[in-house]
């Protein structure tokens, strides 16, 4: 299927793939692949860790956010803030600290957000970039404070902030307090925005609920990886509460852009290349090359 | 109720959602006069499912942005069961923009049980409509008090509560995700609705024990004229406190009571 039908392609046949981890073998017994949800091709591993997890059709597969980080940093710039500070089960909720812990086991990360300072393309900035892979990058507060005290971080550096989001929305073992989470990151945007310095996101797939509702939307320049699911309320939801059927395409990036609600869709391929060139008109930078 | 499970949590969620209990213009027709409703969002359209104007608090003029669920069916469908649409929360915007610019105070009413779940919704950008309400809250630069009077229903309740001060009524509830929501994605089982809501800690006392609102308002007198009363003399007293403080101050206390919301042990120095 040529890269364009499947950015109009229904939400459901698109995600099918997206969360599979499984290796298939491919016509080369040897070489593990996966098969990309968008063209049916069997794609070696080794091809897609070298496409930044991209298919050769353009399908984006999901990312961790290591790998995010290896890929959008330049080498060995990235430090880490907060690193290793884990949620507490503040509501006493049924099942919460076993659902933490083994997520953190499985996924290897100890909260749904990794945050830092770092340079890309040599540009200094800061940078937040969540993890799909833990409880769908939902927001708790140990994710609003980390992103809180990036962007004061940032305000104290004076520098930019780039973030990468992923969410399903609030973590609701965390209750009303994330909910709140919503307000407290938006006063830091806010901070951050009215001393003049420059907030650029990047919306990935999936991004939802209250992180839609938030951050997500308050960047400077907004931009969203292809064929990525952005919305407040998930589709399911939608066609349960509607019992219409979704427009193609319907909470896609380029479904989302056309209403006016994206600045630009921008494949991994270019993606470093493009954030180190807004922070550099942003940051009084000379036009490099 | 079902089984044997009694859950005070969930009796107020039922109450909250009760048809019959104040709504938000109940209160604007007893607590203020001369109400002049003011319409739309001057972008799309007129989200009835809130409504907005200008009246008198104790002669002082003020703005008033509510939720408004309807009192009977006819209201209820016209109001959209109070779920506003993106331009809903945009002209919520604008008549707070508008306060803020004739240093009026606002008063937020809120009863949803949401923001609306819709294909235009999503097409106008619910997401980024509330976002834009919960920024410009934050930074508004005169007085506001937001009541949640029944359903805190999430982000969209949160858009019109990012205020000075946020007072519940005693069997409001306010939650990131209603109580069926919870107990179908956690348990796959929306009749466990009682125990999801016990668990979500969405009451007011929860609320006021998290450091979330300032204040429950009792409901002992709810829609009798004694309870107006005692809630326009409580509204126009704090207003008195709330204007004589410097505005940069104000803002800045009400940004750091957001910021103090869940702040988890971070190990050490920042
Ligand atoms: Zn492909």
């Amino acid at each position: 299927m040529p890269f364009i039908e499947f950015l109009f392609k229904p939400k459901n046949e698109l995600e099918k793939g997206g969360r599979q981890s499984v290796q298939i073998a491919s016509a080369d017994e040897n070489e593990p692949s996966k098969p990309c949800p968008n063209c049916r091709k069997m794609v070696p591993l080794s091809q897609l860790w070298a496409n930044h997890n991209t298919c050769e059709c353009g399908y984006h597969f999901r990312m961790n956010a290591r790998q995010r980080i290896n890929f959008i940093c330049d080498t060995d710039t990235f430090s880490e803030w907060d690193a290793g500070v884990v949620s507490r089960d503040i509501l006493d909720f049924p099942g919460y600290i076993t659902k933490l812990e083994n997520t953190r086991n499985a996924c290897g990360e100890s909260e749904a957000v990794i945050c830092g300072r770092a340079k890309i393309e040599g540009e200094d900035c800061c940078i937040f970039v969540m993890e799909p892979y833990f409880m769908m990058g939902s927001m708790g507060t140990v994710v609003g404070e980390k992103i809180t005290r990036t962007f004061e971080r940032a305000m104290e550096l004076g520098l930019p902030v780039v973030g990468y989001t992923v969410s399903g929305g609030a973590r609701m073992q965390e209750g009303i307090l994330s909910l709140m989470q919503m307000a407290k990151t938006s006063g830091a945007v806010k901070r951050h925005s009215d001393a003049g310095l420059f907030y650029l996101t990047v919306i990935t797939d999936p991004t939802t609920g209250g992180v839609t509702a938030s951050f997500a939307m308050e960047g400077d320049v907004i931009l969203a990886e292809p064929g990525a699911l952005i919305g407040f309320a998930g589709p399911r939801v939608i066609e349960q509460t509607t019992r219409k059927k979704l427009p193609a395409g319907f909470q896609k990036a380029e479904f989302v852009m056309e209403h006016g609600f994206v600045d630009a869709i921008v494949p991994r391929s270019t993606q470093k290349a493009t954030i180190a060139q807004l922070l550099r008109m942003h940051t009084g930078g000379e036009r490099v090359g | 109720m079902a089984k044997n499970t009694v859950s005070k949590a969930y009796d107020r969620v039922k109450l909250a959602r009760q048809n019959g209990r104040p709504t938000g213009v109940d209160y604007i027709e007893n607590i203020i006069t001369d109400f002049i409703e003011l319409h739309g969002d001057r972008n799309y359209a007129d989200d009835e499912a809130i409504v907005g104007g200008i009246g008198y608090l104790d002669g002082k003029p003020v703005t008033v942005v509510a939720i408004e669920k309807g009192r009977n069916s006819k209201e209820r469908v016209a109001h959209n069961f109070g779920a506003p649409h993106p331009e809903g929360y945009r002209k919520a915007l604008r008549l707070m923009k508008q306060a803020e610019k004739f240093r009026r105070p606002v008063i937020c009413l809120v009863d949803t049980s949401g923001a609306y779940c819709g294909i235009g919704a999503e097409e106008r950008g619910q997401g980024q409509a509330i976002a834009q309400c919960i920024v410009e809250m934050m930074a508004l630069k005169t007085p506001s008090v937001s009541i949640l009077i029944g359903e805190g229903g999430s982000g969209g309740a949160l858009a019109l509560a990012v205020a000075d001060r946020v007072w519940m009524l005693e069997n409001a509830v306010y939650s990131a995700i209603s109580p069926e929501g919870c107990a179908s994605i956690l348990w796959k089982d929306s009749s466990k609705a009682e125990e999801a809501a016990e668990s979500l800690k969405l009451t007011a006392s929860d609320a006021l024990a998290l450091g979330v609102i300032e204040e429950i308002i009792p409901e002992q007198e709810l829609g009798k004229e004694s309870f107006y009363e005692k809630l326009r003399v409580k509204l126009s007293r704090e207003f008195r406190e709330l204007t004589s403080m410097d505005v940069d101050q104000l803002v800045q206390h009400r940004f750091e009571r957001f910021r103090n919301l869940g702040v988890p042990d971070m190990g050490g120095k920042k």
